[in-house]
């Protein structure tokens, strides 16, 4: 019996997760799963799922019954809260609950992302049981049945007691052995994430929208290639600081930028706190492509090729400007000879968020 | 499954059984199983049977109402089956209390499953059908493939409803009268000519052409089907282009949805005829001091009212009350309706003592409509606060609309008519001479679901394999034709 619901609820949340894969591109394109988001799972309204029939629409109406006069507003029907609408496209709407692990496996299996190796050595440990060794007390359930024998045989031939006539083997309680573990420690690598932001003026609130899509994406695939995850924020103009998740996303300067000063940051926190050798290292950088002149493109350009680089597994720079900025601080990046650890894209709205984020994670790296 | 009751639950299954026997209810032997709440989602996702057919909509139901049920948001008191021997599900972690209040529920149930005239025609070895069905399903999925016979469960699931609910009480297909009778037969008119001229005045070859076209132009005449068909699922497993196996299912599923209808047909009756008796029971004969308290709690909880919406189990089980306290005083007739002085008719009882046995009659002959047509009464309506809704589309909101006795009386009516769903009917088989399907919706003032009718149009498209239409009314826009011709949707207005 159980089996049964178990496999129709198997197939059911099978085909939950064929509409995902088959709306990928537009989930991440609209901010519909942030804010839907708990520990370890997102909430995903999945468009016509059920059933379809001939029903009646929203002018049915109904009778109910208590208080109010005519023209109150029903309780518990609050604007927009009915049950379905009249004929707008997708409006019976399903939420399901799909872990995080799953979205990111899905979002593998939609983008082609590799499998990321792991460099550095451990720093979290994890601890696995092994059963491997043998003592003299210990639970009935893990009694070593064949060792029990022999020590008892051993004691009754010790002994003189054995019969080969008649062989009959009684053992003790001090003949008893037990399967016993030892616990070994298994290295696991890790990982820290740098997400910096170009704060300044210029940056608008649907640039940091991009921002915000995009970075819950690349946490997802990271969080789920890593056990143990650190993510560090950094947001600068003229200056850098580094901030909370919070700051980070509502933060507003109105000066001038200067890049450099986050990549500098970023240097610092990585030689005080990260150790290459030990950690996984990502970089993100987002910003509108403004920066306070050539020289700092070129600080930027040299910071990147002597520190950032050589540390972090990948940097990855989305350029988020609708327009109007100059490329020079791209064309500046774009031309460090890194290919395999240094990405730039353009990530001028919304749709082009899928494509940024199959380059960033697609090398494996 | 057929796991015994513990022995107190046991004893008090039968104790229970006992009085409702003195209260003159009558039922076939109860089963009661004891489950888990896992278990008893599972049986309630699959509608109360324990074998069923496999498909994805039984899973989407138990994650539900598994989820549902870890939230605290709802539990399921009570579950049974309309069978013989009838089974229920009794929640194993439900205390005593609630127990006995759900066994005493469950036999008003069973004894209105057993005499409502409504399901006088439901088969009572429904769970060994059900089970052959499973069987016959899973025969055709080894043989066809998973994938094909999900797809044609989804397409006979989403047109379940087209059924002809009354159709198991009459027969209907009412014949027109042969049109060959009412006017003179067409024949090919000769042209009179001498005999020796005929054979090229009448060439015979032009002539028996001739004829070939009338035959045909009469045949073209001939509807199809004959008179509109309300059993569209009946309709389709004769005449759509089906394999016999692809029949077969639709047909299963269409048996399946004959055997649910009369629960939809009788909500209100069902649900307050038990709550009735489960009330009747208790208070009268099983319950201690000491358990009241939690009898009233959970006896309210079932018949409480949310948000305004209206509960069947508390509107069947007043308008019983009702009903019982009317025939027991004798206000009915003529000379209590005509009576306009206000306190006598407030004090008005006769003592007839009628009661009992009047609600013993509408258990065995009413539905819901006939029901709430008949019993639901101004005094009703304004002592529970009846109210009408609608959607607002300026708002955005529903809003109370009316206390109007008559309003209130038309929507409920209207809400319970053809058991809550819309009346469609396929008008004709061979539209436009060219095979396509043609249904039409009997609009009664209430606009069928865009969204929902187009995709169920793509279902019925995938059926029939032709171009499917569906005439319906849209408010502001009229009588509106919806086609779907396999790639496209397509509205037009039809005036």
């Amino acid at each position: 019996m159980v089996e049964r619901i178990e496999r129709d609820a198997g197939r059911f949340r099978q085909i939950v997760r064929g509409h995902v894969k088959e709306n990928l591109r537009k989930y991440m394109s609209t901010g519909e799963l942030i804010g839907r988001q708990g520990k370890d799972w997102v909430s995903i309204p999945v468009p016509q799922i059920d059933i379809p029939r001939f029903r009646f629409g929203r002018n049915q109406g109904g009778v109910g019954q208590g208080e109010g006069q005519p023209g109150d507003p029903l309780s518990g029907s609050e604007a927009g809260a009915g049950p379905g609408a009249g004929d707008q496209p997708g409006q019976h709407i399903l939420e399901v609950e799909v872990s995080l692990d799953q979205l990111a496996e899905i979002l593998a299996e939609e983008l082609e992302l590799p499998r990321i190796q792991p460099k550095g050595k451990a720093q979290v440990i994890s601890e696995v049981n092994r059963y491997t060794s043998i003592r003299k007390v210990g639970p009935e359930s893990l009694r070593h049945f064949k060792r029990t024998y022999r020590e008892a045989l051993k004691r009754q031939m010790l002994t003189g007691i054995y019969d080969p006539v008649s062989p009959r083997v009684v053992p003790f309680r001090e003949d008893r052995r037990y399967r016993s573990w030892q616990t070994k420690l298994i290295p696991e690598s890790n990982a820290v994430i740098f997400y910096m932001m170009d704060v300044s003026g210029s940056m608008g609130d649907t640039q940091k929208e991009i921002v915000r899509l995009t970075a819950f994406w690349i946490d997802t695939w990271l969080r789920s290639q890593y056990k143990k995850i650190e993510v560090r924020y950094i947001i600068h103009d003229a200056a850098a600081r580094e901030v909370d998740q919070k700051t980070f996303y509502h933060t507003r300067e109105s000066g001038g930028t200067i890049i450099s000063s986050a990549y500098e940051l970023c240097r610092a926190i990585i030689a005080q706190r990260y150790p290459a050798d030990q950690w996984n290292i990502y970089g993100f950088h987002f910003s509108d492509g403004d920066n306070w002149g050539s020289d700092d493109n070129q600080k930027c350009a040299a910071l990147l090729r002597e520190h950032l680089l050589p540390a972090s597994n990948l940097f990855c720079y989305g350029q988020v400007a609708a327009y109007r900025s100059s490329n020079q601080f791209l064309s500046t990046l774009r031309a460090i000879p890194e290919p395999e650890k240094l990405l730039t894209a353009e990530i001028p709205n919304k749709d082009s968020i899928y494509d940024a984020i199959k380059l960033f994670l697609g090398k494996g790296k | 499954m057929t796991g015994g009751l513990p022995s107190e639950l046991a004893r008090w299954a039968d104790k229970i059984r006992g009085y409702a026997e003195e209260f003159g209810l009558d039922f076939p032997e109860v089963r009661f199983h004891l489950l888990d709440w896992k278990g008893i989602n599972e049986v309630a996702s699959y509608g109360g049977f324990p074998t069923r057919y496999p498909h994805w909509s039984y899973g989407m139901e138990y994650e539900r109402m598994s989820k549902s049920y870890a939230y605290g948001l709802h539990r399921i008191y009570e579950m049974v089956i309309n069978t013989d021997p009838c089974h229920a599900y009794l929640l194993a972690s439900n205390n005593l209390i609630d127990q006995k209040l759900v066994m005493a529920h469950v036999y008003g149930h069973a004894d209105f499953f057993k005499n409502n005239l409504w399901y006088a025609h439901t088969n009572r070895r429904m769970l060994d059908e059900m089970a052959n069905h499973a069987t016959r399903i899973y025969r055709y999925i080894e043989r066809y493939g998973y994938e094909a016979v999900e797809n044609l469960i989804d397409v006979g699931l989403s047109i379940d409803n087209l059924i002809d609910i009354h159709s198991p009480g009459i027969r209907r297909q009412p014949r027109p009268p042969d049109p060959a009778l009412e006017a003179e037969p067409k024949t090919v008119k000769r042209i009179p000519s001498k005999e020796y001229m005929d054979s090229f005045v009448n060439p015979p070859d032009f002539l028996a052409a001739q004829k070939k076209r009338l035959e045909d132009e009469t045949k073209q005449a001939r509807r199809f089907p004959v008179a509109s068909e309300r059993d569209v699922m009946l309709f389709l497993v004769n005449h759509a282009p089906l394999e016999t196996w692809e029949a077969d299912v639709l047909d299963m599923l269409r048996e399946e949805a004959y055997y649910f209808a009369p629960q939809g047909q009788t909500k209100i009756m069902n649900e307050g005829w038990a709550s009735f008796w489960h009330s009747t029971i208790m208070t009268r004969r099983v319950l201690s001091d000491a358990e009241i308290i939690d009898y009233a709690d959970h006896h309210s909880g079932t018949v409480a009212m949310h948000s305004g919406q209206l509960n069947p189990y508390k509107l069947g089980l007043e308008l019983l009350r009702d009903v019982e306290e009317r025939w027991d005083k004798g206000r009915f007739g003529r000379e209590y309706d005509e009576c306009d002085d206000r306190t006598r008719k407030a004090t008005w009882d006769l003592k007839l003592g009628l009661g009992r046995e009047k609600i013993f009659e509408v258990r065995r002959i009413y539905n819901d409509i006939g029901f709430v047509d008949q019993f639901l009464t101004e005094d009703f309506c304004e002592r529970y606060k009846l109210f009408t809704y609608r959607w607002n589309p300026r708002t955005e909101r529903y809003e109370i609309a009316s206390r109007d006795f008559a309003a209130i009386k038309r929507q409920l009516l209207q809400s319970l008519t053809n058991f809550g769903q819309p009346i469609i009917a396929v008008e004709d088989g061979n539209y436009s001479n060219r095979g396509e399907l043609y249904l039409r919706h009997q609009h009664e003032g209430v606009d069928l679901k865009l969204d929902y009718a187009r995709d169920t149009l793509a279902n019925l498209y995938a059926v029939w394999r032709r171009p499917v239409h569906l005439e319906t009314a849209l408010e502001g826009k009229g009588r509106t034709l919806l086609t779907f011709d396999g790639q496209a949707h397509i509205q037009k207005r039809l005036d």
